[in-house]
């Protein structure tokens, strides 16, 4: 049976998802970045050539997303290469059809989705501030000593949430340091965080829209019941998780490319392939282009980066 | 010609050819282009500015160094009703602190009910300036940049639907080449008659229904492509027409502000700075022609255009057409910003096949 490989390439995480004909994941993975993205789909394709080593599934067309899209897209001779707002959108309306609404707190970004009819009408990305996602939830994690993954449940059990300033990281930091010096109990401050990480959302991303239910709220953040909860307080309607929420982006992708039609030669062996960049500043005028090549068994096979034609790195 | 004034007007989209035609036939001194805007413009510029002040500050600032050190030594700045009219002073003083030596021609210092401040200030730049002159060269200034404004808007409505890539803009760099040569209307009249014919009949295929984006934001920002990550450009090759209404045509020689006060008085009722009322203007309109989507670009910070930013929030509830907003500061990546331009395209490509 034919089979379609989704890689979503995040700031934080790296997350994989393999569907058939009908849609259905019939693998998937979820591990960390660590700052080599190469080096983290080489560990995923691993994990999934595992998944599937039963299963009758040959992969027939690849599709990227997240940061690392072009890269990876390069590395894995992808038919699709899509932003990650339409693969996150793609990938929801194709689990729930009817969802509205679109919450996604991942590692380093937020956005909203506003969907009418199953097609995309609006969406916002936070810009120039990463306040209020995964990365500054861990961090805080990390300082009440507890870890990011019970962080929810312990929200829950407070009582009284205490306030905590949502506008910008440092400011909530200090207020939270403030806080517990002063005696607020630690799951008050926690549920606190959770509160203010969806004031935050709300008052930045969501700005001046309309959060029309069925809502989804997915990302990696979307694991974390306490900040589920705060937006349902925030909101006044239930706020749907998806037990796959975390690999949207991925599925999304995969979903493209069986759309696509385009079908390309894929094996899991472009794991043991050996892959390496380098980057240069192009020295041939003030702008100094970072450019950066890609070499595939030490054969140029792409570069990128260059801002005019004097740039251009010849591929042979 | 007195050569040893050379004057020289921080980058300005393609304004720099008008300049250039009025300072030499006019002031009668020479004038600068400034050099193209580079990262290394940028990184002088935000390093000799305060942290807090907007973007095109940092940038006029840069230009303005490059320009120095390239042996201008008559700067320029305009005016305008936020904190650009601080600009000069402040671009000055640094200047100054930094040691060079210039003249430096700033218009907000000009009281335009007084003639005799009028004149005195326009001395600066020549002190044997003949008046007449200046006059006489006002005309086909004037010409050149509505000309200018012509061929751009033509571009940013069909160089997406070219079939021989970057020909529109070939031809008109070329024509802004020829212009930096000419020293009279005659020849300027000539020039700008062949490449209005040559650029308008370039072959293009485009749909009866492209998708059309409409492209707002503040004065300087939305006009100098570098400055918004030549998003024209960018929208340009996803074959999209682009409109934008705010250039010097629009806004100085033929000022549009009461018109579009009264236009927007549904949504606004006061002014709100600076050409935030264009702004809100310009997006009414674009709403009510149904265009597909429309792109704010501002610097981060600009009041002006946040105060704009709610109103269009409503403008674009009631009619439901979606806007991307954009802030940049010097330091945005760029891979951001095509994120979410790749997903404006896509969100309007599939609502207009759907």
């Amino acid at each position: 049976m034919k089979g379609y490989l989704g890689i979503d390439i995040g700031s934080i995480s790296t997350k994989g998802v393999v569907i058939d004909e009908d849609l259905n994941i019939v693998a998937s993975e979820y591990l960390w970045t660590e700052g080599d993205p190469m080096g983290a789909v080489k560990r995923l394709l691993k994990v999934l050539e595992n998944q599937l080593k039963d299963k009758d599934i040959k992969i027939v067309s690849v599709g990227t997303t997240g940061s690392a899209r072009k890269l990876i897209g390069v590395m894995t001779n992808a038919s699709v290469v899509k932003n990650e707002i339409t693969a996150h959108a793609v990938g929801t309306t194709t689990l729930h059809p009817d969802v509205n609404t679109i919450f996604e707190i991942g590692g380093q970004d937020s956005k909203i989705i506003i969907i009418e009819n199953g097609y995309v009408t609006d969406y916002a990305m936070n810009t120039l501030c990463a306040a209020g996602t995964g990365s500054f939830l861990s961090s805080q994690a990390h300082r009440l000593g507890v870890t990011v993954e019970e962080f929810g449940e312990i929200a829950l059990k407070s009582q009284h949430p205490t306030n905590i300033a949502a506008r910008c990281t440092v400011f909530a930091e200090s207020d939270l340091v403030h806080k517990a010096q002063i005696g607020h109990s630690k799951e008050d401050i926690i549920a606190g965080l959770c509160k203010a990480v969806v004031t935050n959302y709300l008052n930045n991303i969501g700005k001046g829209k309309k959060f029309r239910p069925p809502i989804v709220f997915q990302g990696g953040v979307s694991k974390n019941v306490g900040v589920k909860k705060a937006f349902e307080d925030a909101v006044g309607h239930e706020v749907i998780v998806d037990k796959n929420g975390h690999l949207m982006g991925a599925f999304g992708v995969a979903v493209l490319a069986k759309k696509s039609g385009i079908e390309k030669d894929f094996s899991f062996d472009v794991a043991d392939i050996k892959f390496r960049t380098t980057g240069f500043d192009c020295p041939k005028c003030a702008n100094h282009c970072e450019i950066v090549c890609v070499f595939k068994d030490d054969k140029l096979i792409d570069s990128w980066g260059n801002k005019c034609d004097n740039g251009t790195v010849k591929i042979n | 010609m007195n050569k040893e004034i050379i004057a020289c007007f921080p980058q300005w989209g393609s304004y720099s050819c008008a300049f250039r035609y009025l300072f030499e036939n006019g002031f009668d001194v020479k004038y600068m282009t400034p050099p193209p805007i580079t990262k290394h413009t940028l990184e002088v510029g935000s390093l000799n500015s305060p942290d807090f002040v907007c973007v095109p500050f940092k940038y006029c600032l840069g230009c303005h160094i490059e320009a120095l050190e390239n042996g201008a030594n008559c700067l320029m700045q305009i005016y305008g009703s936020c904190r650009l009219n601080f600009y000069g002073e402040l671009e000055e003083k640094i200047l100054r602190d930094l040691g060079y030596d210039f003249k430096f021609f700033n218009m907000a210092e000009i009281n335009f009910r007084s003639p005799k401040s009028i004149i005195q200030n326009l001395k600066i730049v020549n002190p044997n300036l003949s008046l007449i002159k200046v006059a006489k060269t006002i005309p086909t200034t004037i010409d050149i940049i509505k000309t200018i404004d012509k061929i751009e808007d033509f571009i940013r409505k069909n160089a997406g639907f070219e079939i021989r890539e970057n020909e529109m803009e070939d031809l008109f760099s070329e024509f802004k080449k020829k212009l930096d040569e000419t020293t009279n209307s005659k020849e300027y009249k000539k020039l700008k008659k062949e490449y209005l014919k040559k650029i308008m009949s370039v072959e293009i295929n485009k749909p009866k229904h492209p998708i059309r984006v409409g492209l707002v934001g503040d004065y300087y920002t939305v006009q100098e492509p570098y400055s918004n990550y030549f998003m024209e450009k960018e929208l340009e090759k996803m074959h999209i027409e682009v409109h934008r209404e705010m250039n010097l045509t629009n806004s100085i020689i033929k000022s549009k502000y009461k018109e579009s006060r009264k236009y927007g008085k549904k949504y606004v009722k006061f002014n709100i700075g600076a050409t935030a009322n264009y702004t809100v203007a310009e997006v009414l309109k674009y709403a009510k022609n149904g265009l597909d989507g429309i792109i704010q670009v501002k610097s981060f910070g600009c009041t002006p255009e946040l105060n704009a930013q709610t109103v269009l929030q409503n403008i674009s509830k009631d009619y439901k057409v979606p806007i991307l907003y954009f802030s940049f500061d010097s330091q945005t990546s760029e891979t951001g910003i095509k994120t979410r331009l790749e997903a404006f395209y896509d969100m309007l490509s599939t609502k207009k096949k759907g």
